[in-house]
């Protein structure tokens, strides 16, 4: 026979308690005694269910159908108030006796009351309009009280004072935060953060009275103010009562069991010289700690689990670091370890800007941090948690510490993230854990957070854990080797790949996979990718394989949405003349092209031609093909230079079109966007390109590499500042081939320049600290040397039915025809 | 019943083209491999031209959003519903062949 499990407390270290033992495979008959008639939620978030910000349902961890199909007796609404440990037996409020093998006390926090004289009414507990926070009945009543009355006063300046502030204000009631002590939050905080937070939260509309201890509770039949030890009152129609929690000891102190502040246990969760019962959660007294937070709750649970189960006899716990992040009243705060130095050579490091109620301190001694606090901003909380729990090495600047000083953005941090970085300090899973979650097959946010429980407790980490997820979906994850090869199918990166075609001579793409790919498998995904790698390392001596080519390639000319084709002639620099204008106007009206378009590039989109009409178009044209289609290089935006502007210092269309008639049309991982701009005002937004070169007074050019403004916004990072044209032809031509031989497949030069460096940079390309500027050089002239227009390959087609239309029985355009009005 | 579109060698390799079989549009795949695949022209997806796709010896990549089918079954990879597959074979005179499957509903 199964042996019996009984558990006083359906709570949260309850639960996860009984979840736990059923993840080891314990064989209990389980019976849970809670007070509550619920199944068991999230205790933390019924701040948000008072503020509104989430339904009762959101909050309920185990469902009453959870308890049923894992067999467990729930008798929800019942008190346990006794055990006769001899017996073995536990008695219920309603007359029952239910034996066990096994017992389990998780009987919590109960609020902490403060002997304030009105508290309480004889005939009915607490007085009309005075609350305590602690359960969902509590807080449902206090939803139903605040909505018909007007003031109120919390009283308890700790995290849950606040919190019911907060949430009391979405009732449009006026809300008086009243705190015995000198500074709001005194026991994770210090007097200057607790200042600082006091302001943003008079902000949010809060009133705060510190230093205010309350005696009296006035009012005959209801609430109607509040009294302090000073002699002021406040006047208030509701009271609620946030001032701390004690360990609900009730059920154990009239067993026998030993108490100091809370129930005695050992390193097993045992209590104290009792083999059969354990205690869990905010109720247990461990080697002197108790503890209130969630963290150190998961733990207990997990060692109580390994022990009663015998999955691991010998689990031990010994007690927690506590560090804390939550958002308290829509503040970010986070602390951990002591709030102020303790002695003469402890380091403090403090910021405070109270203007924007942020606020940072790190307590330094012997090189270890053993205090933080931040508030406002907790971007930091990471690191600082994690060398606060492992004692890491610190920064030499400690300012390093407050702030990221030219850090890697959000989305880099993600995946630089060591793998044992915990990320739900709640539920204690890391960053690795989610990783191998969705390595599993698990590809959705909330499907990583159901399976491993990240998220699940405050839900503070949610946001880190999506980035983490996406992140780890996204075709990145660490652990999958084809992250770093260069294209899917072929498993070599891109240096050892271009080393491998070298060496075995490898000149089309054909020939790449039956030399290189695991069976000689050809790979669809693959393909455009080693087109533009053997166009760039073997220029015109690459053998050409039509099917290789996606399909913009094969036609030269960008695919619609219809099928239809969209067609850019060149306009070196964004310039064109009455001759070229009119050809295009006479191409468009002949082939009923539905629309014209101006580009961001400075060039005309004549766009919905059809495939058959490709060749003809080009040939009508008689203009070269402008690359609007293709990964490489595509455009010099300029401005109108010196001619003809009266600010412009240098002669950038010139040189815009110089640079577009040496580079143009080369292949390249990523699209390669340029612009020439004649003066700092960069009306050709050249900052934000791959390469933008400014005109400088003086004569001088500056040259930036890898800005973007698409779906990533950055300016570029200044490669160099140099005098002439010719020298800015130079340098672009190196940093160009340099981007095509080292760059990723698709990546663009807005990750390719941070990746490298643009210190980095600087020294291969401007002062050639390796000597590889020769050969870049040389490399690219004959990229340019063997260059050829393809609009220019004649109306011959390469392959059969090249041009054969592939959809003409839809009807066409589907893109809709826009009439222009004059 | 059995509809030639033509010669082999109107096919390019390891490329796609369109043909209109009584009405469907069916884009037709000669592969590296040396088979033929044919497959419904338009994807499901958004009304791409699946021969227009890159194409290895099993997927075809429609060029509009890169959903991935594959040749043989018309099965998506990547979740979209399936293309519909015809039946395709080359005579020894190099004469390719397509043929509907038995039509499910009348």
């Amino acid at each position: 026979m199964a042996q019996r499990l009984v558990v006083i407390g359906n709570g949260m270290a309850g639960a996860r308690t009984v979840e736990e033992i059923l993840e080891r495979g314990g064989h209990f008959d389980i019976t849970m005694f809670g007070d509550e008639p619920y199944g068991n939620y999230n205790r933390i978030l019924l701040s948000n269910v008072l503020s509104g910000a989430e339904e009762e349902s959101g909050i309920f961890l185990n469902s009453l159908s959870w308890y049923e199909e894992n067999g467990i007796n729930l008798r929800a609404g019942i008190r346990i108030t006794r055990i006769d440990r001899f017996a073995k037996v536990v008695y219920g409020d309603d007359g029952s006796v239910t034996p066990y093998d096994k017992l389990i006390i998780a009987t919590g926090s109960t609020p902490f009351i403060p002997p304030i004289e009105g508290t309480y009414n004889a005939k009915r507990g607490f007085h009309q309009g005075v609350f305590s926070f602690r359960t969902l009945d509590d807080t449902r009543a206090m939803i139903r009280y605040a909505r018909d009355h007007e003031t109120a006063a919390v009283i308890g300046g700790g995290l849950l004072g606040l919190e019911a502030a907060r949430g009391l204000l979405n009732y449009g009631l006026k809300v008086t935060l009243v705190h015995a002590m000198g500074h709001l939050m005194n026991s994770q905080l210090d007097e200057q953060g607790g200042a600082i937070l006091k302001g943003s939260v008079e902000k949010l509309g809060i009133t705060v009275e510190l230093n205010a201890m309350t005696t009296h509770i006035t009012g005959k039949d209801s609430v109607t103010g509040i009294k302090f030890k000073d002699g002021r009152t406040i006047p208030c129609d509701m009271v609620v009562i946030a001032a701390g929690i004690r360990p609900n000891t009730e059920v154990a102190a009239a067993s026998g069991l030993p108490i100091e502040r809370a129930i005695l246990v050992d390193d097993q969760m045992r209590v104290q010289d009792e083999p059969d019962i354990y205690a869990v959660g905010e109720c247990v007294q461990h080697r002197g700690q108790t503890y209130g937070l969630v963290a150190p709750l998961w733990e207990q649970a997990k060692v109580l689990a390994d022990h009663v189960t015998g999955a691991n006899p010998r689990a031990a716990y010994h007690g927690s670091r506590t560090a804390t992040k939550l958002k308290v009243a829509g503040v970010d705060v986070a602390a951990m370890g002591i709030t102020t130095p303790e002695r003469d050579t402890d380091e403090f490091v403090v910021f405070a800007e109270p203007r924007k109620g942020v606020y940072k301190s790190v307590i330094i001694r012997d090189d270890r941090i053993i205090g933080a606090t931040l508030l406002g901003d907790v971007s930091k909380v990471g690191f600082l948690t994690q060398a606060f729990d492992k004692g890491l090495p610190l920064p030499e600047e400690r300012v390093r510490l407050l702030f990221d000083l030219g850090g890697p953005p959000a989305e880099v941090s993600a995946a630089e993230m060591p793998d044992d970085n915990q990320v739900c300090n709640c539920n204690g899973v890391s960053k690795g854990q989610l990783v191998a979650c969705v390595s599993a097959g698990t590809k959705t946010v909330t499907g990583v957070m159901d399976k491993t429980r990240a998220g699940k407790g405050c839900g503070s980490c949610k946001s880190l854990v999506a980035q983490i997820v996406e992140w780890a979906a996204g075709g990145e994850v660490e652990e999958d080797p084809s992250a770093n090869w260069y294209v899917p199918g072929v498993p070599y990166a891109k240096p050892e790949l271009m080393e491998a075609i070298r060496a075995q001579n490898l000149r089309s793409v054909s020939s790449v996979f039956a030399a290189l790919s695991p069976g000689g498998k050809e790979d669809a995904k693959s393909k455009m990718g080693l087109v533009s790698l053997l166009r760039m390392m073997w220029g015109d001596e690459y053998e050409d394989e039509n099917d290789a080519r996606f399909i913009n390639d094969r036609v030269h000319a960008n695919i619609q949405r219809d099928g239809t084709f969209s067609v850019v002639p060149q306009m070196k620099g964004g310039v064109t003349s009455p001759e070229q204008l009119k050809k295009i106007a006479e191409v468009a009206e002949k082939y009923d092209v539905p629309m014209v378009k101006l580009t961001g590039g400075q060039r005309i989109d004549l766009l919905g031609i059809r495939k058959e009409d490709l060749p003809k178009v080009w040939a009508d044209l008689g203009m070269p093909s402008g690359y609007a289609y293709g990964k490489s290089f595509r455009t010099v935006k300029t401005c109108v230079g010196s001619d003809f502007c009266r600010f412009g210092v240098g002669d950038s269309t010139a040189l815009g079109i110089a640079i577009e008639s040496r580079f143009q049309g080369l292949e390249s991982p990523g699209k390669m966007k340029l612009a020439v701009t004649g003066c700092p005002r960069n009306c050709a937004e050249a900052y934000v390109k791959d390469l933008g070169v400014v005109a400088i007074d003086g004569g001088k050019w500056e040259i930036y590499v890898g800005g973007a403004a698409g779906a990533h916004i950055r300016k570029g990072d200044l490669l160099a500042t140099v005098d002439s044209p010719d020298l800015v032809m130079q340098l672009t031509g190196r940093f160009l081939q340099y981007y095509r031989e080292n760059a990723n497949w698709l990546e663009r030069t807005y990750s390719f320049v941070p990746r490298i460096g643009i210190e980095k940079l600087r020294e291969l390309l401007v002062e050639d600290s390796e000597g590889i500027c020769a050969g870049l050089e040389e490399r690219m002239q004959e990229a340019v040397d063997a260059y050829r227009d393809p609009w220019q390959e004649g109306l011959e087609p390469r392959s059969p039915g090249q041009f054969k239309p592939s959809l003409p029985l839809l009807p066409l355009p589907m893109v809709p025809v826009r009439e222009v009005h004059a | 019943m059995e509809i030639s579109i033509g010669s082999l060698d109107s096919l390019p390799v390891g490329e796609g083209r369109t043909f209109a079989i009584d009405g469907d549009m069916v884009a037709v795949f000669r592969t590296r491999a040396g088979m033929v695949h044919a497959v419904s022209a338009v994807c499901p997806h958004a009304g791409g031209p699946i021969a227009d796709g890159l194409a290895d010896n099993e997927v075809v990549i429609c060029p509009l959003h890169q959903h991935v089918f594959e040749l043989a079954t018309g099965c998506s990879r990547s979740g979209q519903p399936p293309l519909r597959v015809y039946g395709a074979r080359v005579t020894d005179t190099g004469e390719v062949l397509l043929s509907t499957r038995v039509p499910v509903d009348a």
